[in-house]
């Protein structure tokens, strides 16, 4: 099991062909107290790069950003009644989908621990 | 806007106290604390707040019939306002519109005039050129600085006796802390609370000795927003502007019987038509059904499909535990229980208008 990082602050939990997607502690920390996310619906299939759910704060609207092109297999539908998990747990019990990767060779355009360490500083 | 922004006298308490800082209005503000937007909302609405207001405009009138003069540009009734009491207001211009939303307080031998941050460079020179005989005194030395919520009184009281006395927008010149500051019972949170005007050098151990009181914490201009907009009150620039009328607004309970029907100010024309024959739009407030907020620019339809009108002013209403908003819709869709279609991202969202404000106002009358 490996887990790799996009510059849009997202993660990506590989095991076998599904992966789990979600967003970094750093970036829920960023957005603020979550009050809804808009996700997508299982079977939907998406292109890296587009935009695949929306997470709203107090604030402002941020949008999700594919980090690769995949499927949504699964959503995390806890977060319909509970969106504030996602500042609580973003990289636990609040991932956001589960993913069927149509290419993984794009998982070597993203960054491990260490270099996601060295963006956010 | 290139020039740095610039700083209230509360700046370093700010930084003292983790505050995030953002650019608002030209001004470096804090937006929140740790605690929060949410957990500062209902601090406010639980037990009490402070806010830095500091970028608002605090402007002195001297000189004879102030009130009067006043009333040549704004529709309210500002001479009969009593030494001791302050009224919400706003400049019209020819056209009817609205250039700015203030507070105009009767100090006895002055006038104190507070006006939104980002127009004071409107508002100073507006009142200078039209208030003949008014000398028109911008102040530059002193932190204004708004404490909220149902616990505000005895935060205030226990400092400065003086504040229980006063009711809802009345106002006096008392000590805090050894210092002679201007205390007003009145705000934008929908809460009993002050807007308290300290000497600069002051404000900072002043605003210390409120949040010394286990009622108190600070709180940004996330919950400043939140708050007002739960309470109904509009944001000059969202809800209300240069080509928003007074009635549009639903602001005609802020314009006093007297003026109604003599008239007399910028844009009475309208102003008075409108009251006579009512608008083509109309200020409301709306209860998305759903959860997604709906933010300023939604646009709002009938059931049928057709566009009524656009989000103002819309977040998450911490109180109200969901999505809050405001926005003009064609007034025969005004209605409370009226429902309508929100179209967020594109897909319709059911909501219903209601009658503002989404929590009850709690001023001590």
């Amino acid at each position: 099991m490996a887990t790799y990082y996009s510059e849009e602050h997202e993660w990506i939990t590989v095991e076998g062909d599904v992966a789990t997607l979600g967003i970094t502690q750093h970036a829920a920390d960023q957005l603020g107290e979550v009050v809804f996310v808009e996700q997508r619906e299982a079977g939907e299939e998406f292109e890296k790069g587009g935009e695949i759910g929306v997470i709203e704060s107090v604030k402002a609207a941020s949008e999700i950003y594919a980090p690769l092109d995949g499927e949504v297999v699964e959503v995390n539908e806890t977060l319909a009644d509970n969106p504030g998990a996602l500042n609580e747990s973003p990289e636990g019990d609040a991932w956001i989908y589960k993913i069927k990767l149509s290419d993984a060779s794009q998982l070597d355009d993203l960054m491990d621990l260490d270099g996601y360490k060295a963006l956010i500083g | 806007m290139t020039d740095a922004p610039k700083r209230t006298p509360l700046y370093d308490l700010h930084v003292e106290l983790g505050g995030k800082m953002v650019d608002f209005a030209g001004w470096e503000m804090p937006v929140q604390y740790p605690m929060g937007i949410m957990g500062e909302h209902k601090q406010c609405r639980e037990k009490a707040a402070l806010f830095d207001v500091s970028h608002m405009g605090q402007v002195i009138l001297r000189g004879e019939n102030v009130g009067e003069k006043l009333e040549t540009l704004c529709p309210q009734a500002y001479a009969g306002l009593k030494e001791g009491k302050a009224r919400y207001g706003f400049f019209t211009n020819e056209d009817g519109g609205i250039m700015d939303d203030l507070i105009v307080s009767n100090g006895g031998d002055h006038y104190f005039v507070v006006v939104n941050a980002a127009l004071r460079h409107q508002d100073i020179p507006h009142m200078r050129a039209n208030l003949n005989g008014v000398e028109v005194t911008e102040i530059f030395d002193r932190a204004l600085v708004a404490v909220q919520g149902p616990k505000a009184e005895d935060v205030v009281g226990e400092l400065c006796p003086a504040a229980r006395e006063l009711k809802f927008m009345e106002t006096t010149l008392a000590e805090i802390g050894g210092v002679e500051c201007r205390i007003s019972r009145l705000g934008y949170t929908g809460e009993d609370g002050y807007e308290i005007s300290i000497p600069e050098a002051d404000a900072i151990r002043v605003s210390k000795l409120f949040l010394a009181h286990d009622d108190c914490e600070p709180a940004g201009l996330g919950a400043r927003d939140s708050l007002r907009l739960e309470a109904g009150l509009c944001l000059y620039g969202n809800d209300i502007d240069q080509s928003t009328s007074p009635i549009e607004a639903s602001l005609s309970w802020a314009i006093q019987k007297r003026r109604k029907e003599e008239g007399g100010f910028p844009g009475a024309a309208r102003i008075q038509k409108e009251l006579a024959e009512g608008t083509a739009k109309k200020l409301v407030g709306i209860k998305p059904e759903g959860r997604a907020p709906a933010r300023q620019g939604v646009e709002i339809q009938s059931e049928s499909g057709d566009t009524l009108g656009a989000i103002t002013s819309g977040s998450f209403g911490p109180t109200v535990g969901g999505p809050v908003a405001m926005g003009y819709v064609a007034a025969d869709h005004s209605a409370a229980g009226t429902k309508v279609n929100l179209i967020i991202r594109g897909k319709a969202q059911p909501a219903e208008i209601v009658a503002l404000p989404f929590v009850t106002q709690n001023y001590k009358r």
